[in-house]
């Protein structure tokens, strides 16, 4: 057995499927760290991913174009980030169960769509997966190189969003005025900032964001769309920004670990691994709950994560 | 119009059809108390579906594998199994709240997909009736069955037993020392730990008590209804308990009419599907917007 | 420019909050080039007056006129466009930045939306010079010292040009010492030109640096006054509402020091940042004594209390009550050997939307009389709550209102009522009076002394010299987290205490 894992193809065969499977969370991760970093807590990320797969699906198979398919995805999880922008900047709810909410509305309406528009059918509909694209000279790096440099365009523009919101974040008004409305609001407002607009603004990219991710599992992943496709992914998601201590080169850090174990499970069900599938299916779950209980603990998020902002009286 | 004729007929217009909205609002009135109890803490307590799985395997265990005792001895222990069952798989997320300050939305949701996976297992595996055809466990021993109440119905003694525990957990909250304090920690928690009151040691109770009540749940579904353990037992009533604690208003009382409607609903569900050929998953749709209507109308965060 | 050109004029103010005005039919008008202060007690509607001209808050109604011109300002934004700039009580700022980076939140500029940075620095150099407030633009917030940190906050105003300033009870958190740099910087600014308001509540400081006064009262305006023209005694009587003040004295009736009731040995905490907050400090107090710790806010007073109290670990040292080592106790083990805590915020000793008769019980529910066998006897919580309203003269219809429908005055005393009704042998009073109007604080102090001479221990934390000095019988400095001095009272006076402040005395 060991020596089926402890080979070449196995290792790179898991290198690609984790940089595959990582892709989603990361997307997700990274989204979700603006809405936090401005101060919005939002745990409907799982529930956004859903309804972004199927939105994304049903897009690309309606018009044919997988562009539009993930166009689709991100305005659906957009529309559903500013709803939970609406319910906790300007309803003020209790972010938690606001964020649960959402997980378990969208849960229900991307099941209910699903089977009002494709109906119950044995075979399902489905679309041709984005392509990869292999990136010349990069993909000749010895063993590596063809599996690793060979992925989809999401894959790629993911890794290069990270640079790219690291410097939104350390050089741009954007960025310091999200961090100055998630640490102290009443400074940002005093200021000059508008607290609720820059938390509509990120809490609405968190939900594109998610909506990204979920459209990439239809997509990218599967070709197709089923009601269990993100198990949990999203709420990886969130465990991963928790990780990643709110910063993008630590979330890609995170996001990789998940992306293992979730490759890792898969891998070792088509080897049939002697250990029921069940356990195997555990593992990424196992590992979410070791990583929040190691990482997760007394680490200390931006000031006024959750809280709603209201100008003081008097 | 014609979808919710037949929804409120088959959800009261019987004694059949009452009798069914009781058998759904049993689980949810008894998870609903668990994750009431725990959000009076302000414990966000996601994981009353896994608690209820657990519940049920350790009733199961004990209703099936523990032999030769007179029902009045082996009903009463397959039923507190239950409660153990839901207490430790409650225990945990409460332990690491208390003690490494460990997020329970994570936590309790992370064990929910765990146990849902390890029931699977065992019902697949080792706990798997050989005799029978599909992936069921065998039949709890009669003596571990909760007896029928109203002949020719399903229901159960169990619906009685959550209807008791209500004014149980009323009681609980309101004249205890530890309902004080779950509502002291839960209300302010700074001011809790001024006064004195072990604010960890209260986490982890209120779990305890909180998973013990989904497990009951658990074990009522397993000893009330199916007297096996099978797949997917719980269509997700931990998550709607979530939505029947909130529409209750995080109150026992509040709690029983909130599961009430929710198995209505549930039950007419099926109805309407027949009558209208409106799908199942709306449930969840109504579910999730209970929650969020409800997370906005009684759960604004105190400010300063 | 002129000096009785009018900048600011406020005409007919409103604004109420719920159910309480905050202001009612205020008018206010600052003239160029002075220093016009805005006196008042606690809640009578000051920093609500200055948060509107800020445009933090819309009036209900009434009209503003900047410059003789009209001018609806709903938010900070148009404020400081227009040229006015605020120096909050509680520092806009947030403490995870960098000072530079705080000084340019929310300005535009010409690369935008990239930051420029080094034009930045800079400006905030040249201006540094130009108002010696000398902060190194590179260090975070969260590391300066509260006086830095006043600093930072006047150079973002002065970055954003301002020709108005507000200054909101600016010397609340300064030494004595510093308090006197602030008023040459503030002179400094009115000889460039500039027009400042300033919010106070201290008459000797209306007095010296003002040149007109408006005392506000109840959220009305009693009098404007220049103040050449006025006397302390006349601006008390505006600001109060009745002659004179009364001074608190503690020599009455002082009883002999009775044993050693609570002894710190060499105690170290960390504060959140993971900073040593509480470093080294060793002190005892006795039976039938108040022994003070005076000091600027932000150097220990918080941790140290927290770290007595068992709401803190203590990293090193000892905390001996009563001849009992209550080192890292839980908080109910130290509740329990006699110990009172009336912490710096009541809102963290209190359950708003509890019962007065719940929040009285909240120390003691889980023993008999309260509760037996883990159910609570609800009557004799509420008999208890009876007598104990009664007997320290809460106000309130009955005992059943929930806690956070009343005045901050009669928050306090509920705690205080509930934290020194069960038989204690040492208070721990962190900031008691803070935020109360006259009348509670008199009778806070009051109580204070009454408990002091029926022998209890006191520890009394403050920020008010005053308060310290009329009340305790010993006075203990601290700064940066260390004890820099300890006194007899007869030996204090202000000036002595504020150099220990500073960190610069003996």
């Amino acid at each position: 057995m060991l020596d089926e894992i402890l080979t070449v193809t196995f290792l790179t065969g898991f290198l690609a499927a984790t940089l595959r499977i990582m892709t989603p969370i990361l997307i997700a991760a990274l989204g979700e760290m603006f809405a936090e970093r401005a101060g919005v807590l939002n745990l409907g990320i799982e529930g956004i991913m859903i309804i972004g797969s199927f939105a994304g699906f049903a897009g690309a198979y309606f018009t044919g174009s997988l562009l539009l398919g993930f166009v689709t995805g991100a305005l659906a999880g957009a529309l559903l980030g500013l709803a939970m922008g609406v319910l906790s900047i300007r309803l003020k709810a209790n972010q938690i169960v606001a964020g649960l909410g959402i997980w378990i509305l969208c849960q229900g309406l991307a099941s209910f769509l699903n089977r009002g528009i494709f109906g119950v059918v044995s075979v399902r509909p489905s679309v041709s997966i984005l392509p990869a694209i292999s990136l010349p000279l990069l993909n000749q790096v010895p063993l590596l190189g063809e599996t690793l440099f060979n992925q989809n365009i999401v894959v790629y523009l993911t890794l290069l969003a990270v640079p790219v919101f690291t410097f939104i974040f350390r050089r741009t008004s954007w960025g310091l005025s999200i961090d100055a409305v998630g640490e102290e609001p009443h400074a940002a407002d005093a200021a000059g900032i508008s607290v609720s607009r820059v938390r509509y603004i990120a809490v609405t990219f968190g939900g594109l964001m998610a909506g990204l991710g979920g459209a990439y599992l239809s997509l990218a992943l599967f070709g197709l769309y089923t009601d269990d496709l993100s198990t949990g992914l999203g709420w990886m998601a969130i465990v991963v920004v928790v990780f990643g201590k709110w910063r993008p080169w630590w979330i890609v850090g995170g996001a990789l670990i998940f992306g293992a174990a979730n490759a890792l499970q898969y891998r070792l069900q088509a080897l049939d691994f002697p250990l029921p599938y069940q356990f195997l299916l555990m593992i990424p779950f196992i590992v979410t709950l070791v990583i929040v209980v190691i990482f997760g603990r007394g680490q200390k998020g931006p000031s006024a994560l959750a809280a709603p902002y209201e100008r003081s009286e008097l | 119009m014609q979808a919710y004729g037949a929804l409120v007929y088959s959800a009261f217009g019987s004694v059949n059809g009452f009798a069914e909205t009781m058998v759904k609002a049993c689980p949810l009135l008894l998870a609903g108390l668990g994750v009431t109890v725990a959000f009076r803490a302000r414990f966000w307590n996601i994981g009353a579906e896994g608690q209820i799985y657990a519940g049920g395997i350790m009733a199961a265990v004990v209703g099936i594998y523990i032999t030769g005792l007179p029902a009045v001895v082996h009903l009463p222990l397959t039923v507190l199994a239950g409660a153990v069952g839901g207490a430790l798989w409650g225990l945990v997320p409460g332990y690491l709240k208390a003690r490494l300050k460990v997020n329970e939305v994570i936590t309790t949701l992370m064990l929910n997909y765990v146990i849902i996976l390890l029931a699977g297992y065992l019902i697949h595996g080792p706990m798997r009736d050989r005799a029978s055809g599909i992936t069921i466990s065998p039949q709890l021993l009669q003596t571990a069955w909760l007896p029928t109440v109203i002949p020719r119905t399903r229901f159960h003694a169990g619906i009685l037993l959550a209807l008791a525990l209500a004014v149980v957990v009323y009681w609980l909250l309101e004249r205890t020392v530890l309902g004080f304090q779950i509502r002291t920690v839960g209300e302010n928690e700074r001011a809790a730990r001024v006064a004195g009151v072990r604010v960890g040691r209260t986490i982890i109770l209120t779990m305890i008590v909180s998973g013990a009540l989904a497990g009951l749940a658990g074990a009522a579904e397993v000893a009330g209804l199916q007297h096996r353990l099978v797949d997917e037992f719980s269509p997700g009533y931990g998550f709607l308990a979530v939505a029947v604690a909130l529409l209750g208003n995080l109150h026992p009382i509040g709690v029983v009419f909130a599961s009430v409607l929710f198995a209505a609903l549930l039950n007419g569900a099926d109805a309407m599907q027949r009558a209208a050929s409106v799908p199942v998953p709306v449930i969840f749709v109504i579910e999730g917007l209970v929650i969020v209507l409800v997370s906005a109308r009684f759960f604004r965060q105190r400010s300063g | 420019m002129q000096r009785d050109a009018v900048v600011v004029s406020m005409e007919g103010i409103t604004k109420s909050f719920g159910g309480t005005t905050a202001n009612d039919d205020i008018s206010f008008c600052l003239e160029a080039g002075e220093i016009h202060g805005l006196l008042g007690e606690n809640g009578a509607g000051k920093t609500t007056l200055m948060n509107i001209l800020y445009g933090l808050h819309r009036p209900d109604s009434g009209c503003i006129l900047v410059n003789q011109v009209e001018r609806n300002i709903t938010s900070p934004h148009e404020a400081i466009a227009l040229g006015i700039g605020m120096v909050h009580q509680h520092f806009m700022q947030v403490p995870t930045l960098t000072v530079l980076d705080n000084v340019i939140l929310g300005l535009r500029n010409a690369r935008e939306p990239l930051l420029d940075r080094e034009g930045a620095r800079q400006r905030l150099g040249e201006l540094s010079a130009t108002y010696q407030l000398d902060v190194d633009p590179e260090a975070y917030i969260w590391q300066l010292s509260v006086g830095d940190r006043q600093r930072v906050e006047i150079l973002k105003a002065l970055y954003r040009d301002v020709s108005i300033l507000i200054l909101d009870e600016p010397t609340s958190v300064l030494t004595p010492q510093e308090a006197e740099e602030l008023f040459a910087m503030i002179r400094v600014c009115v000889n460039r030109g500039m027009s400042v308001i300033f919010i106070t509540h201290k008459l000797e400081e209306a007095m010296s640096i003002t040149d007109r006064v408006t005392v506000l009262r109840d959220g009305r305006v009693v009098a404007t006054r220049v103040t050449s023209e006025t006397t302390k005694a006349e601006l008390a009587r505006l600001m109060v509402g009745r002659e004179v003040l009364f001074r608190l004295s503690n020599d009455a009736a002082r009883s002999p020091a009775g044993p050693v009731a609570l002894e710190v040995e060499r105690l170290r905490a960390i504060s959140d940042r993971g900073v040593l907050a509480v470093r080294d400090v060793s002190f005892q107090v006795h039976g039938g004594e108040i022994v003070g710790i005076a000091g600027v806010d932000g150097n220990g007073q918080t941790e140290l209390v927290q770290a007595l109290t068992g709401l803190r670990p203590v990293e090193s040292g000892r905390v001996v009550v009563d001849g009992v080592d209550l080192t890292n106790a839980a908080p109910q083990r130290i509740l329990r050997q006699g110990v009172g805590h009336i912490p710096e915020d009541f809102d963290d000793a209190l359950v708003g939307a509890f019962t007065l008769v719940e929040n009285l019980a909240l120390d003691l529910h889980y023993t008999p009389p309260f509760s037996r066998w883990g159910v609570l006897n609800r009557e004799v919580m509420r008999q208890s709550a009876q007598q104990v309203i009664a007997r320290y003269d809460v106000r309130t219809p009955h005992e059943r209102v929930k806690a956070r429908t009343l005045s901050g005055g009669n928050k306090q005393k509920v705690v205080i009522a509930r934290e020194t009704s069960r038989a204690i042998k040492l208070l721990i009073a962190a900031h008691p009076t803070r935020g109360l109007d006259i009348g509670a604080e008199e009778y806070i102090r009051g109580l204070l002394l009454e408990l002091r001479n029926a022998g209890i221990a006191i520890l009394l934390v403050s920020t008010k010299l005053d308060e310290i000095l009329s009340l305790c019988d010993r006075i203990l400095v601290i700064e940066k987290g260390r004890l820099m001095g300890e006194m007899a009272r007869s030996e204090a006076d202000i000036e002595k205490i504020g150099l220990l402040m500073a960190g610069t005395g003996a």
